[in-house]
């Protein structure tokens, strides 16, 4: 199978760790990983911002670079919920009948990760291996939008070695919100300090969740405060096999 | 009709969002009572809902009769006027919020009368009548428990559905013991209703005009109907002689059988009860019970420019359950306040800067109030999109501001960031260029491998957390170097 990956700009330029082990995981399941290089960002920061006509040559662009593939994966809940639920509705703001009909069927194919290998692949144990205590926070994004459901967490189940905590309030925003955490700062605050003292009783060494721009928050939270807990994507868990060093 | 709404919302320019908030999130009182009231209320909620096994339905029912009531709002609202008439009852049509209080004052001064009760309604509070009436001599005592408690304080209602959920027992203790002077009370709940209901007693039967919104009105037969817990608004709709309903438009329905629908889905989502206590339904006047007069106001007040919006009128399918309210995770931690407007929370997010109409910066603060987490999505029981519609809002936010806000629009440094970011998005070379340029660029801020305090609007971000600085390598770096060039 052949797929493209969708890396989202966040990621190529802040979290590029990620992305490596997105590609590690899709090739070591036998897929044949593509990476557009002409692509950048799918628009969600001006979008979600209200830079709506900004954003729409951001759209025209990511349906123009990735319209020829069967499938295209992104690490990231959050940018593909932009693709697949918010398209639409940027194509109907641009009045182009024949940008709307290229998002609407595009959309289908685009999956974020944790619901590729689930859903598309049917694969659950990806042969990962992570001794450590872990805890998963269900981002909003890939939670309502998309609904990917337990699919990380069938993921997480397999990984070996792993100790796995439920987290309590699990499905609360942390507070990110994209621009909101910058807009609106104290607000953004003070619910990621309720979602610290969550992640801190489990006792987690790692909190992991499928979106970085979270985590990025969480993560900044957590190191801020230093509790020594980690923010750690989803996809880096997966890709760390029995006996390796990264 | 600039001065339209100076007197349905906050008068002169309202603070944001942002500033009010900042000010509730460090009451740690108003934290912890928030906090408390949200979280019990939504269990409950999630209970009451899950033992309907046809929930989504209901929902998708409840939704599909909202849009038919919007989409033939106007032969709706006719069949409901004459049905009142019919039935013996009086329909009046308001443009706005001053004329809606003009009628129902020359109501009430057509009855010779300075006193009137209230049943808790939304929509008065919306257009100021209380403060209308007493500038006009009139005083309305409001009936319903948590009104009261607000009344009585001075204070605004902070939840559409609970008033005063900012205020503990304690706290209504002392308000009630200086304000009703009731010696030796006690913070108990049934001696704290006593208290009111010795107060409230009297003025029943005293009132000749009692004044109620209305849950629903039914286009079929006339019938208006009045959802409720604690039975004061049964009171004021069935003793004084007079009743004044003030209701926005867009809360007609089609026909009496639609209550089904509705009946379960509001009581659950609201209050988390199967069913409420009292549930008054009146069609006009009859001849030995009940009121005399029956007067049915109808107010748009900014509700048909609501209509006008193909993306933004979903927002009138709202029956004012408050679960919203109750699951968002800023409301949990702002409180009502916050939001400037007697609609707080998702729902007064998107409502409110769409009645105003946008170009102000509090109303417009409001659908950025919002983490778009999508909780109220998924709660709302005629499922407004509510994360749709404050995307929606924020777009005619910017735009205003470019379009409108003349060189100080353009010149905003959100603006200027925005635009040369999407030029930036918009080439993959100069983006390229932008993250080199970035990771030289943060040096001066990276301190112990990370960046402890950003510039200008980014340092919100760095109040409260660390940010990892740029790496050596971005991904597509990594990919040219590993993986050929794609």
């Amino acid at each position: 199978m052949r797929a493209a990956l969708f890396i989202t700009c966040f990621n190529d330029t802040l979290f590029p760790e990620t992305g490596r082990a997105t590609v590690e995981v899709l090739e070591r399941l036998g897929v044949e990983v593509d990476f557009p290089l002409a692509q950048t960002c799918c628009g969600q920061m001006h979008f979600n911002t209200g830079y709506q006509r900004e954003a729409i040559p951001l759209v025209r662009r990511f349906v123009e670079v990735f319209d020829g593939y069967d499938a295209v994966v992104a690490p990231s809940g959050s940018c593909v919920s932009m693709v697949r639920e918010l398209y639409p509705m940027a194509a109907e703001l641009a009045g182009d009948p024949r940008l709307a009909e290229k998002v609407v069927e595009l959309g289908p194919r685009v999956f974020e990760l944790s619901e590729f290998l689930v859903r598309k692949l049917g694969v659950t144990d990806v042969g990962a291996y992570y001794p450590h205590r872990v805890t998963y926070h269900p981002t909003c994004h890939s939670l309502r939008m998309l609904k990917v459901g337990d699919a990380p967490l069938e993921l997480l189940r397999n990984v070996r070695g792993i100790d796995l905590v439920e987290l309590s309030e699990a499905e609360e925003c942390c507070g990110f919100g994209g621009t909101f955490a910058v807009k609106n700062a104290d607000t953004s605050a003070a619910m990621l300090s309720d979602k610290l003292r969550h992640v801190l009783d489990t006792g987690a060494e790692v909190c992991t969740a499928g979106d970085n721009s979270c985590l990025m928050h969480i993560g900044g939270g957590l190191g801020r405060l230093r509790t020594g807990v980690g923010a750690v994507h989803l996809a880096e868990i997966l890709a760390i096999q029995s006996g390796e060093r990264r | 009709m600039a001065t339209k709404f100076s007197d349905a919302f906050s008068p002169g320019p309202t603070p944001t969002f942002e500033q009010s908030a900042r000010e509730s999130l460090s009451d740690s009182q108003l934290r912890r009572n928030l906090g408390k009231a949200t979280q019990t209320i939504r269990h409950k909620r999630t209970v009451a809902v899950e033992e309907m096994p046809d929930w989504e339905d209901l929902r998708e029912a409840g939704r599909a009769l909202k849009e038919r009531v919007v989409r033939h709002l106007d032969e709706y609202l006719l069949q409901l006027e004459e049905a009142v008439k019919r039935a013996g009852g009086q329909v009046h049509w308001a443009r706005d919020a001053e004329e809606a209080n003009g009628i129902i004052t020359q109501i009430v001064k057509d009855q010779g009368s300075d006193e009137v009760v209230k049943v808790k309604s939304i929509a008065t509070d919306e257009t100021k009548l209380n403060e209308y009436l007493q500038r006009e001599g009139i005083h309305a005592f409001e009936t319903d428990l948590a009104e009261l408690i607000i009344q009585l304080a001075g204070e605004t209602s902070s939840h559409i559905l609970v008033p005063a959920i900012h205020k503990n027992r304690a706290e209504i203790q002392k308000l009630f013991a200086r304000e009703l002077g009731v010696r030796d009370l006690s913070d108990k709940p049934s001696d704290l209703t006593e208290a009111a209901r010795q107060y409230l007693r009297e003025k029943f039967l005293k009132a000749r005009v009692g004044i109620s919104g209305a849950n629903f009105a039914v286009a079929e037969t006339g019938t208006v109907c009045v959802v409720e817990s604690e039975g004061n608004g049964r009171m004021c709709t069935t003793l004084p002689p007079v009743l004044v309903t003030l209701m926005g438009i867009e809360k007609v329905i089609p026909a009496w059988r639609d209550f089904e629908v509705f009946m379960q889905l509001l009581p659950r989502s609201s209050t988390a009860e199967r069913m409420n206590p009292y549930t008054s339904f009146w069609t006009g006047v009859s001849n030995d019970d009940g009121p005399r007069e029956f007067h049915l106001v109808l107010m748009d007040n900014g509700r048909t420019d609501v209509l006008a919006d193909e993306i933004g009128r979903q927002t009138l399918n709202c029956i004012r359950c408050s679960a919203c309210l109750n699951v968002c995770p800023v409301y949990e931690r702002t409180g009502g306040h916050a939001y400037n407007s007697v609609y707080p929370g998702p729902i007064g997010a998107i409502l409110t800067p769409q009645l105003v109409g946008i170009g102000d910066p509090g109303p417009d603060s409001l659908p950025y109030a919002s983490s778009l987490c999508g909780a109220c999505y998924q709660v709302c029981p005629v499922k407004i999109n509510i994360p749709e519609v404050l995307v929606h809002l924020r777009g005619k936010v910017v735009r205003h501001k470019q379009d409108r806000g003349g060189p100080r629009g353009k010149l905003d440094p959100e603006n200027v960031a925005m635009q040369t970011v999407a030029k930036v998005f918009s080439d993959p070379e100069l983006y390229e260029r932008a993250q080199k340029f970035a990771r030289v660029g943060q040096w001066p801020l990276v301190r112990g491998g990370s960046i402890g305090r950003l510039p200008g609007r980014l340092a919100g971000w760095t109040a409260v957390r660390d940010l990892k600085p740029v790496p050596r390598q971005s991904f597509r770096e990594w990919w040219k170097e590993n993986r050929g060039a794609g």
